[in-house]
């Protein structure tokens, strides 16, 4: 059942809050033995939320939202108020958030049933969830293989029907790429669209929260609930949030026509898989028979987006995650009563860090150091105007623009961990949309012609366009459910009985 | 170690010209913090004004306290500079235990206020000291080294932490190199610092509390052979905790650096440390194998663009500057240059205006203040501030004299009184039984008897010998407790014997 399904029964005492809690709880006891999406299950934390919104409605009041009662998964990077919060990392072992972050917040407020905190690559840090400390998570569709990242835990826990919702945290494409694996829906509002305040930062003028589930729709009930102006993050946009779910029951009714679609030149061909190219320039032609007008665009500077990206986001990480210092809170190595603090704060994060964490703060290192900032992080920083330059040149021929979200399919488990290059090509696509600040989601296009496996589509907007690009996506995903019958989620194996 | 050879100070001018740098770091007193909203309040308990941002938690983000940039720009205001139209804060990027996140969030090549310069009186003239820059940061932490002989953290057997100052705003105030200065670096380097402090206490934007570091003066000194245009290597010197320490730490910098450049020998680029006690200077951090601060641009925090029409709304807002203030209290006082340069050395210049300005008249105002109650305060080892008295409890005093109630003797018991917190001037006379006896029936009496007891004075008086009235007028005012008017002992006593 969709999210909103559900809230519908809940509201219509079809079911309890509490009995589709269990129902989840129940199918995560089944079946992350196998996923491990989960790295902590909030049984009774869940249960309790799940009573409230029951005994509410008993008690005649109107539901907190429309998405009262529904069950989610929270990534682990989003920190919860007593509920263990790692980031996927030995360093926060243990560590137990003394606040919520104001995502929480506003999700416990909108009567939304937390599950549980799911896996990552260790500070967002990966595009497999393979960097995890506490070990990778495997796709649904085939548990030899990954189901992308960082956000692999969130899409693995909406692809194994544990959850119907799920927030995730996109700051190279760590929704995007993991949604198109899964075939899931996974959307990055534009930068400042969601509040980061309580969300452990990786790179600060990358990283936003975004909603994550199987339908479209699902997708909007839950980004109005996350979106809008927080005091405490002043990089949050100081608006309203959009009007999303009015855009996809618009996008649900209507087809395309008038609208103008950009094919971006540059985020195809060489490095992408022809079966996501396939399904792609399907897709593509789907967006035309409804209706759309296809130019398109020239973004020539998106060559050059990933290593800007390597050079901003490391710089920033080096920045971030100096505050893990064993003086305040989490792991703490080698105070042995004579090493002084200095030595406590080396062993902690030599020990507390994985590999991969350690390469980017050392990178970040570099490019801000004396004498090469201009050459690497002020060069970086000239390159992503001129891809959000690009940008702008591309949607003044085009209301919204498309490309794959993933250059591949899910790949197996381990095959590209020892191969930083390889692993970072997998962001090729959704890196100049993090650059720029733009909004973006990926849309399931189906199943890839060479490995049966899914494909997300792309669809960017330009900033605070989340209304087009949800449109565009439902009118998509309407027309796709018109063809076969379901939604690609639903055709994922089905996993009873693994452990 | 072994002690520094130091060069005479006139022999140290006379080969050299001291070039000054000085950076001063103000607490601002806002009521929460920088980036969040903990209190500020000095000297509470340790770790209790602490949350997820000034910790540092993981997921928490800085949002910018908006009076702390209102007091930024009043003091670049204030200090004659321009004011950026757009300006960042930046990471400043260095691993220290009591940086919780171990980056200083400061503002770095893009200050809030620039290029202004402060006049300052240095003895009677006016020297402009021109400022660089005046930027916004947040204070660390502070760290406590237990055991080991210096309570460094050298040798200590464990450190403690508090994060209450984490986070508190700060304005640091950066001068362009002062140079020309001559001998008189030193005095000119303490009279811009108590300017500031005046300027900073007149916007009340700061307790300017040098003892409790809510101020606090980093002293860049360097030498160049004199005429020589091109500036030495400097040190800095730290821990410079009151108006005489900046005197003093710029002399001892002067006299230590300077025969060591005479024997041909470089000044090592250091920071360096003021011992209160000694007035030295040690040797801190080696600033020469530099640490690279990585400053890159907050991106947690949005710039900050103020408005011209708030910048203006700020300028309207600003005080009377403590000097031109000064210059009119002096003239309408009528006090001599000496008299009101002790008055500023004292601090008393706002508690006279205070006295003044309830009644009481400049000339007894300074008095009190200066006199009577600043050796009060000298004996208490307060401020004069710091006394149990006010302002109008002192007018309220000097008024009493007026009126005859109280004579200068009884006045002196009544302050007493007040300081030793027995109520209001009122009270104190009431509750003493110290006014002045005005009722003649009372103090005839007394004067008969006073004659009576000393026939041969009455004689001498008698005779015209004017002088001998004193004795009387002595024993009347023993009789009365000294609560009699002389004046008018002295008329009963000629009127009783005939005489005048």
């Amino acid at each position: 059942m969709t999210a909103a399904a559900l809230a519908d029964a809940i509201r219509a005492g079809e079911t309890s809050a509490v009995e589709v809690a269990q129902a989840h709880l129940d199918r995560i006891a089944e079946v992350d033995g196998a996923v491990h999406a989960f790295l902590h299950v909030s049984t009774d934390r869940a249960l309790g939320a799940a009573a409230a919104v029951d005994a509410a409605r008993a008690a005649g009041a109107a539901p907190s939202s429309p998405l009262a009662g529904v069950p989610l998964a929270l990534k682990d990077i989003v920190v919860q108020r007593g509920v263990p919060t790692t980031a996927g990392s030995k360093i926060l072992e243990g560590w137990l958030p003394p606040y919520d972050a104001t995502v929480t917040s506003r999700l416990e407020a909108a009567g939304v049933v937390i599950l549980g905190k799911t896996n990552l690559d260790e500070f967002a840090m990966g595009s497999s969830t393979e960097n995890s400390a506490f070990g990778a998570t495997r796709n649904p569709w085939d548990l030899d293989r990954i189901p992308g990242g960082s956000g692999g835990g969130s899409a693995a826990a909406l692809a194994a029907f544990e959850a119907p919702l799920a927030i995730g945290t996109d700051t190279g494409g760590s929704i995007r790429q993991p949604a198109a694996l899964t075939g899931t829906v996974g959307a990055k509002p534009t930068y400042g669209g969601v509040s980061r305040y309580g969300v452990i930062a990786m790179a600060s003028s990358l990283d936003q929260v975004g909603p994550c589930a199987r339908t479209v729709l699902d997708a909007a009930l839950l980004h109005e609930v996350i979106a809008g102006h927080d005091p405490r993050d002043s990089t949050s946009i100081p608006q309203p949030a959009p009007r999303v779910v009015d855009a996809v029951r618009k996008g649900q009714a209507t087809d395309l026509t008038g609208l103008r679609v950009g094919v971006v030149k540059q985020l195809r061909g060489a490095g992408y898989q022809p079966g996501v190219i396939s399904s792609f320039d399907d897709a593509v032609a789907a967006l035309t028979r409804l209706g759309a007008e296809v130019v398109e665009v020239d973004c020539p500077h998106f060559e050059y987006g990933l290593a800007a990206y390597y050079l901003i986001m490391p710089s920033e990480v080096s920045s971030n995650l100096a505050r893990f210092d064993a003086m305040r809170y989490g792991l703490r190595v080698g105070d042995n009563g004579s090493a002084s603090a200095e030595e406590v704060m080396m062993a902690t994060r030599g020990a507390g860090f994985g590999a991969e964490v350690k390469r980017r703060i050392i990178l970040g290192t570099y490019a801000l150091s004396s004498g090469y900032y201009d050459a690497y992080y002020g060069s970086a920083q000239k390159v992503r105007t001129l891809i959000k330059q690009d940008f702008e040149k591309a949607y003044s021929v085009a209301d919204v623009l498309v490309s794959p979200a993933s250059p591949v399919t899910a790949f197996g488990v381990g095959e590209k961990v020892d191969d930083p290059m390889a692993m970072y090509l997998n962001d090729l696509a959704t890196i100049p949309g993090s650059l720029a600040g733009i909004p973006a989601l990926s849309v399931p296009s189906g199943l890839a012609s060479d490995t049966g496996l899914p494909v997300g589509l792309q669809i960017m907007g330009p900033t605070l366009g989340e209304e087009a690009i949800y449109r565009v996506a439902a009118t998509f995903e309407a027309d796709y459910v018109s063809r076969f019958g379901r939604i690609v989620a639903d055709q994922a194996p089905v996993l009873e009985g693994v452990k | 170690m072994t002690a520094p050879t130091l060069l005479d100070y006139d022999d140290a001018i006379a080969a050299f010209d001291p070039v000054l740098g000085l950076e001063v770091h103000v607490e601002l007193s806002t009521a929460t913090k920088m980036f969040c909203g903990c209190p500020t309040t000095f000297g509470a308990e340790p770790n209790t004004q602490v949350c997820p941002v000034c910790l540092a938690f993981p997921g928490a983000m800085p949002a910018v306290n908006r009076s702390a940039v209102e007091s930024a720009i009043r003091i670049g205001l204030a200090l004659n500079c321009e004011i950026a139209a757009w300006c960042r804060f930046a990471r400043k990027n260095y691993f220290y235990p009591d940086m919780p996140k171990n980056f200083q969030t400061s503002q770095y090549d893009e200050p809030i206020a620039f290029n202004g310069y402060l006049d300052v009186d240095v003895e009677g003239e006016t020297v402009r000291v021109e400022i660089e820059r005046a930027h916004m940061e947040e204070d660390t932490g502070k760290s406590l080294h237990v055991g080991g002989a210096t309570g460094r953290i050298t040798g200590a057997d464990y450190s403690l932490l508090d994060y209450n100052r984490a986070g508190v705003p700060l304005v640091e105030i950066v001068t362009k190199p002062i140079v020309g200065t001559k001998a008189s670096a030193p005095v000119v380097a303490r009279a811009y610092v108590a300017a500031l402090r005046d300027l900073l206490r007149a916007l009340d934007v700061s307790d300017v509390r040098m003892d409790q570091g809510s101020l606090r003066c980093d002293a860049n000194v360097s030498l160049t052979p004199a005429g020589n245009p091109v500036f030495g290597t400097r040190t800095e010197t730290k821990n410079v905790n009151s108006l005489r320490s900046v005197e003093r730490a710029v002399r001892y910098e002067i006299c230590r650096q300077a025969p060591i450049l005479l024997a041909g020998g470089r000044i090592k680029q250091e920071t360096r440390h003021f011992e209160e006690a000694s007035g030295t200077t040690r040797p801190g951090r080696s600033k020469e194998t530099a640490e690279d601060y990585r400053y890159f641009p907050e991106p947690d925090l949005v710039p900050i663009a103020p408005a011209a029409d708030w910048v203006e709304a700020l300028r309207s807002t600003l005080p009377e500057m403590p000097w031109l203030r000064r210059a009119r209290q002096q003239a309408g006082w009528g006090f001599t240059d000496l008299e009101m340069r002790d008055l500023v050395a004292a601090d008393a210049v706002e508690l006279v205006a205070e006295t003044i300005a309830a009644g009481a008249s400049p000339g007894e105002a300074k008095s009190w203040w200066s006199a009577y109650l600043g050796a009060k305060a000298n004996e208490a080892g307060v401020s004069l501030t710091d006394l149990a008295i006010t302002p109008a409890q002192v007018a309220a005093i000097c008024a009493l004299v007026s009126a005859g109630t109280l004579n200068a003797k009884l006045a002196r018991q009544v302050v007493d009184g007040v300081l030793a917190g027995e109520g209001e001037p009122a009270q104190v006379v009431a509750s003493r039984g110290l006014a002045v006896v005005s009722d003649d029936s009372a103090l005839q009496k007394a004067v008969d008897d006073a004659l009576a007891a000393q026939p041969a004075v009455a004689d001498r008086i008698r005779g015209g010998n004017l002088q001998a009235v004193g004795a009387v007028i002595g024993a009347v005012m023993k009789a009365t407790r000294g609560q009699a008017d002389a004046g008018r002992v002295r008329e009963l006593v000629l009127a009783t014997l005939g005489v005048g």
